[in-house]
């Protein structure tokens, strides 16, 4: 118990930091502290894969289209209400991961990172084909527009329930098999750890964050989902956010959300290289370095501060 | 007497000849061989298509060629060959821009190419080697993403032309139409992956490069380089993607910077096809791809639309994972606990 009070506190600071913000900050710096706390669910799911389970996904951008159609889609034919279609984007995204999830299972490591790239850049080609129904180039565009201020709070609301439930499902005996699973399968299996069910699940919750994430992420854009939002460019920047937020800590989740969340935002504005190319170029470059200096991501700098503050 | 032949027999399953895996895979490549040549014979069309797929087909192969190329070193896949590739192509097109000819352009982009290869991996790849999988796909990943910017950067994200040295009449080959370019193409790439094979098989780098491949340690033993051996394994995928993105460019008409992505997957599939190890099953698995593709769009618009061909690839690629994870010149995985 006397271990859980410092990450009671930090978690109990964020929050607090959380609830005053809106009140503090412009209309467009809510509108950047809500796409942080997007990619903070889908890094969140992303890393309960990567992190937990050791199994690699460059594709989680598939399941926030196919969240994000959903929302945009329901919102447009049937006038549904919003948050019905987040749970919606939930449910669905929950069974396409376990689909996907299955063959996951046969192949593992590069192999994996084959299947959801080729995934990734699969899907957006998808509303081209039956554009009658998913809108084509044009995309689809929902009934209801909501204000940066309702997309804070439900972006934050949605990141505050997800690390929760994340924190109830990996402490147990869901987070042990994981963990299991991801330091060895074989000596995983010897011990009763049912592969085939925990590494299918592993891949359906994941998705299932990741499809709020993209109902989110629609309803950031004005409540509009088009083909080119949903490139294999989101999928990157969500792998990179996992990767930089190494595992499991609040701290490194937030600094993964962030860095994926703003970079891409305040790189636009970076003067030589002008306006939409800056973001790719900074992104880039600083995924790289981050790979080159931080080995074990955010968490694992956090980890070496505190060895060091303890010496 | 019979001691003997049934001990030889064992000599020959050992060297793979009567092994019915490999056999069936040879019947399986003989028919469809055989398929495609009773199609052409019948049906202009049908040829027509089968040609233009085997000259989209051996552009993926180039490409799946220099996945292979890198995965035998380092059993890592590099996310960012295509978009190397597209970079070169570029390159080729900034070249033409200042007046070189196309086949000047051409070398000059390829001898470009080993370098750029060769230098990513020494700056980027070769520190995080020895740490993960996941850490070198990361990395490639972000090379995928800063290759990406600096293209649209340089040269803008609207379409450019490279002028085609291949013209666009074609041959009269009894009453099919067959167009220079996909002659060339074939030719080109062709001509490239021998240049490659050679490399290989007859000189001492390539001596080198298969021992460090295959034994690290051991070859180091022996004073082969290995660091600089894998070095030079990207430069070389760096040009098979070069030719790869040239060859490409006539069959998609412009040069835009995300023209390599699709192709990308296809390659994938076409690796994964042909075992992800095998160099030739590399080859095998492009032109397959390539001419299953082609046949479809031409014969299939309702369903798989041209829309669709990434989608049917990706299909495609997990379905070869399930029912023949090997590929069709892969060797099973043994793995010790």
């Amino acid at each position: 118990m006397k271990r859980q009070i410092p990450a009671l506190a930090s978690l109990l600071v964020v929050a607090a930091v959380l609830c005053v913000l809106p009140f503090i900050l412009s209309d467009y710096n809510i509108y950047l502290a809500a796409q942080v706390g997007i990619f903070f669910v889908a890094v969140l799911g992303l890393n309960i894969l990567t992190g937990y389970t050791g199994q690699i996904s460059i594709g989680h951008g598939a399941f926030m289209a196919i969240g994000g159609y959903t929302t945009a889609v329901m919102s447009r034919d049937h006038h549904t209400n919003l948050v019905v279609t987040m749970l919606m984007a939930l449910a669905i995204c929950f069974v396409v991961g376990l689909i996907v999830g299955l063959p996951a299972l046969r192949f593992s490591g590069v192999y994996l990172a084959l299947v959801t790239f080729a995934l990734a850049v699969s899907v957006p080609f998808i509303p081209l084909q039956y554009s009658t129904f998913l809108g084509g180039v044009g995309g689809v565009t929902s009934s209801e527009e909501v204000s940066n201020l309702w997309i804070y709070v439900a972006a934050w609301t949605c990141s505050a329930i997800s690390f929760l439930l994340a924190w109830l499902l990996l402490r147990g005996r869901l987070g042990r098999a994981f963990r299991a699973i991801r330091d060895s399968e074989i000596a995983a299996v010897a011990s009763g750890v049912e592969l085939p069910v925990y590494k299918t699940l592993a891949f359906g919750i994941s998705a299932a964050y990741a499809g709020v994430a993209g109902s989110l992420f629609v309803l950031a854009t004005n409540g509009f989902a088009n083909p080119d939002e949903f490139g294999i460019f989101l999928s990157l920047q969500l792998l990179v956010g996992a990767a930089i937020a190494g595992l499991g800590s609040l701290w490194g989740i937030l600094a993964g959300a962030a860095f994926v969340g703003l970079l891409p935002q305040v790189s636009s504005s970076v003067p030589v290289i002008g306006h939409d190319q800056g973001r790719d170029v900074v992104f880039g470059a600083a995924v790289i370095l981050v790979m080159l200096l931080l080995p074990d991501g955010f968490a694992g700098l956090v980890a070496r501060l505190r060895r060091l503050a303890r010496a | 007497m019979a001691g003997a032949e049934s001990s030889a027999i064992a000599g020959l399953r050992r060297r793979g000849a009567l092994d019915a895996g490999t056999a069936t895979v040879w019947l399986v490549l003989a028919g469809a061989a055989i398929f495609l040549l009773i199609g052409c014979l019948r049906s202009t069309t049908f040829a027509g298509y089968t040609v233009q797929g085997l000259a989209l087909g051996s552009v993926y192969g180039s490409l799946a060629l220099a996945l292979v190329l890198v995965y035998r070193a380092t059993h890592v896949i590099n996310f960012a060959q295509g978009e190397l590739a597209m970079l070169t192509t570029y390159i080729a097109y900034q070249l033409m821009q200042w007046g070189l000819s196309y086949w000047a352009a051409f070398a000059a982009t390829l001898a470009i190419a080993f370098a750029l290869g060769t230098l990513l991996q020494v700056t980027l790849i070769r520190p995080v080697q020895h740490r993960s999988v996941i850490a070198v796909v990361i990395v490639t990943v972000g090379l995928f993403i800063l290759i990406d910017g600096i293209v649209n950067w340089i040269w803008g994200a609207d379409f450019k032309v490279l002028q085609s040295p291949f013209g666009f009449a074609s041959f009269d080959v009894g009453g099919v139409a067959i167009p220079h370019k996909d002659v060339w193409v074939i030719g080109v790439v062709l001509v490239s992956v021998l240049l490659v094979w050679g490399l290989f098989r007859f000189t001492k780098v390539g001596l080198g490069m298969r021992a460090a491949a295959l034994r690290p340690a051991a070859a180091a033993l022996v004073g082969v380089r290995v660091d600089s051996m894998l070095a030079i394994g990207w430069g070389l995928a760096a040009v098979l993607g070069a030719v790869a993105g040239l060859m490409a460019e006539p069959f998609q008409f412009s040069l835009s910077p995300t023209f390599m992505q699709p192709i990308l997957v296809y390659a994938f599939a076409a690796a994964v096809l042909g075992g992800l190890e095998s160099p030739a099953g590399a080859l095998v698995g492009g032109l397959a791809i390539g001419v299953t593709l082609t046949l479809i769009v031409g014969y299939e618009q309702k369903y798989i639309g041209s829309e669709l061909q990434t989608p049917f690839a990706f299909a495609v690629l997990l379905l070869i994972l399930l029912v023949k994870p090997t590929g069709l010149f892969g060797r099973r995985d043994v793995r010790r606990v």
